[in-house]
């Protein structure tokens, strides 16, 4: 388990206080799970990630991830249609784990609000919530 | 330090029964054919299934050598918390091996059956008055499939008063099957956090409880080994806005004689026969799970039903507004036997007697590892106590590699990262029968381990050192699981 100081927060992701994360990528939301997250989870064994073209209100489960420890519901940050998927964690789940923000993310969303974005935390604010978390 | 069950010792290595035996070699010899020869039916000739031709003694040191491998609650200590893996009395497998029991068949009629049927007539009351509820079905094979049973008879109860619900509240304290039992059954679950203190509050129940809820799913004592105390109170929302209280019953073996459900405002309750009445649990199994219901429900309970006329014992059918058959035949028989005998043998002073000290035994570990690991909640626990690794940030050291070094000093592992609602749980549960010695020496090992921890990490990480098989790599075996020999 990592040391609080050791979990990576890039300074330009927007975070959700159910350990997901967003990169907005003109117009288009890219998501995954924080660092934290896939530390606390544990060795990722398996990821169902939802059909491109479904919609999802925020709040709303849009994937599980399964790890040797436990299963666990991933929450979209903001509403939108999915529109791309990484199908490469089909095969290699374990990019969850290796690689959270980059060969490990999972959605790319259409926001219904291209502005919902600006509702979610930054890496400052997210950090502050893991203190009051861990 | 005590002395440690662990030690070391040769263990005798056993291939597969393919590997082993030789083209006819034979463990057996037919006596001499003295009926006329018949050809076989076609559908039933052909090439046989693919067993191997084996001796009477490879056989038998096949399955010794297997069974040396193996850890039950007959060879120590096995605090397995949520599942409770009771010791069971070889006075249950006597009676179960009575001849009138094991040559009975089911399709015999019941002129034939009757001491199989008044042993599960008065098992059913028996469960009855243990569960202060009216009626009581044998049937469901396990505990899973006494919950869908209870959620068919919940569902069967809404639609007999033209209600339409679609949901139903499960508490986050809950065992693991209640949703999906609930959503086999159609219906989606709406989670209930606990509070603070590790319980459901009543005000969130009030805040949830709507006309489309059918009712509430909860475990009590619940799954964090604590009482519901505000089980009356939410029995009354839930009642007062049209639905029913379905009880998990797994947890009975800290309440036996001391709580009846049915008194506290549950109207539906499972029990697992391998849980609380002492009958073989896991590889032994299998498991049995009846269910309890108040008298207004009992008309849906599955078919058919024991019934008693006059002293004579037989089997109902008509039973019109029954939820049907859950099981061939009337459930895993020779388990109801065992767990008649188990009740019967202990009588209502003795099984009040088993729960008290369950409890008494929770409570100690409680208290005697509270400065070896944190407690997930400071308060008097019921038949299980949880504790988490969060004394051990900053070492590496987790959960896992504490509960795979106990098995290095000779204790099956403790329930791990499970209630989900602890982070690094270990949950505990010494059960009844455990003598103070046998608790002082896991406490004693749990405090070993700790130090370990904070000396020599290392060891923990590589455990366990002493058995047949050492540290799994259990992410690759999850990750390409092998599905075939």
């Amino acid at each position: 388990m990592k040391k609080a100081e050791e979990i990576q927060l890039p300074d330009e992701l927007r975070y959700s206080v159910d350990h997901e994360w967003v990169r907005m990528e003109s117009g288009s939301a890219r998501i995954g799970i924080t660092d934290y997250a896939q530390d606390q989870l544990g060795d990722v064994v398996y990821v169902e990630l939802p059909s491109i073209g479904a919609r999802f209100a925020a709040g709303a489960v849009f994937a599980t991830v399964e790890s040797v420890k436990s299963v666990s519901e991933c929450i979209m940050p903001l509403a939108g249609e999915v529109i791309g998927v990484n199908a490469a964690l089909n095969d290699d789940p374990a990019l969850l784990n290796t690689s959270p923000y980059g060969d490990g993310w999972m959605v790319l969303v259409k926001p219904d609000d291209p502005s919902a974005g600006g509702g979610l935390l930054t890496a400052g604010r997210y950090r502050e919530h893991l203190g009051g978390a861990a | 330090m005590s002395e440690q069950p662990g030690g070391t010792g040769l263990v005798l290595n056993e291939p597969l029964l393919w590997e082993r035996g030789k083209t006819g070699r034979c463990g057996f010899s037919l006596p001499a054919q003295d009926v006329p020869e018949s050809p076989l039916p076609a559908e039933l000739a052909g090439e046989g299934p693919d067993f191997p031709d084996l001796s009477e003694t490879e056989v038998v040191r096949h399955y010794t050598r297997l069974s040396t491998w193996n850890y039950g609650v007959d060879s120590g200590f096995y605090p397995l918390g949520s599942c409770t893996m009771k010791y069971n009395p070889k006075t249950n497998e006597r009676q179960a091996g009575l001849r009138g029991f094991t040559a009975a068949h089911p399709l015999l009629p019941a002129a034939l059956s009757q001491g199989a049927l008044r042993l599960m007539y008065e098992l059913e009351r028996d469960l009855a008055e243990i569960t202060g509820l009216a009626a009581v079905t044998l049937q469901p094979a396990a505990g899973a499939q006494g919950e869908l049973a209870g959620m068919l008879i919940l569902h069967a109860w809404q639609q007999s008063r033209q209600s339409v619900r679609t949901k139903i509240l499960i508490p986050d304290t809950a065992h693991g099957t209640n949703p999906a039992s609930a959503a086999l059954c159609g219906y989606a679950p709406v989670a209930v956090p606990s509070d603070e203190r590790g319980i459901i509050p009543a005000g969130v129940v009030d805040s949830l409880m709507d006309e489309a809820t059918a009712g509430i799913m909860i475990t009590n004592p619940n799954t964090l080994g604590l009482f519901e105390e505000n089980i009356r109170e939410i029995a009354r929302i839930v009642h007062g806005r049209g639905g029913l209280v379905y009880c998990d019953g797994a947890n009975m073996n800290a309440v036996l004689g001391v709580v009846k459900p049915g008194e506290i405002g549950v109207d539906i309750l499972h029990l697992n026969l391998h849980k609380t009445f002492s009958t073989p649990h896991g590889g032994g199994g299998p498991g049995s799970g009846p269910v309890a219901v108040r008298r207004e429900l009992e008309r849906f309970l599955p078919v058919p039903r024991v019934v008693e006329e006059g002293g004579a014992y037989r089997l109902r059918e008509d039973c019109p507004d029954s939820i049907g058959r859950l099981l061939a035949f009337q459930g895993h028989f020779g388990i109801l036997v065992r767990a008649y005998a188990y009740i019967r043998s202990l009588g209502p002073d003795g099984l009040a007697r088993v729960s008290r000290l369950a409890v008494l035994n929770a409570n100690y570990l409680k208290e005697r590892l509270r400065g070896t690991l944190p407690l997930a909640f400071d308060r008097p626990c019921m038949h299980e106590c949880v504790f988490s690794d969060r004394n051990l940030q900053g070492t590496g050291i987790v959960t896992l590699d504490i509960a795979k070094r106990l098995m290095d000093y000779g204790y099956h592992p403790p329930t791990i990262y499970f209630p989900l609602v602890v982070p690094g749980a270990i949950m505990v549960e010494p059960t009844e029968t455990e003598t103070k010695e046998d608790l002082d020496r896991f406490v004693e090992a749990i405090q070993a381990i700790v130090r370990e921890a904070r000396e020599n990490p290392d060891l923990l990480k590589e455990a366990p050192h002493r058995c047949k098989v050492t540290r799994l790599d259990e992410t690759a075996a999850a990750r390409n699981p092998c599905l075939i020999g």
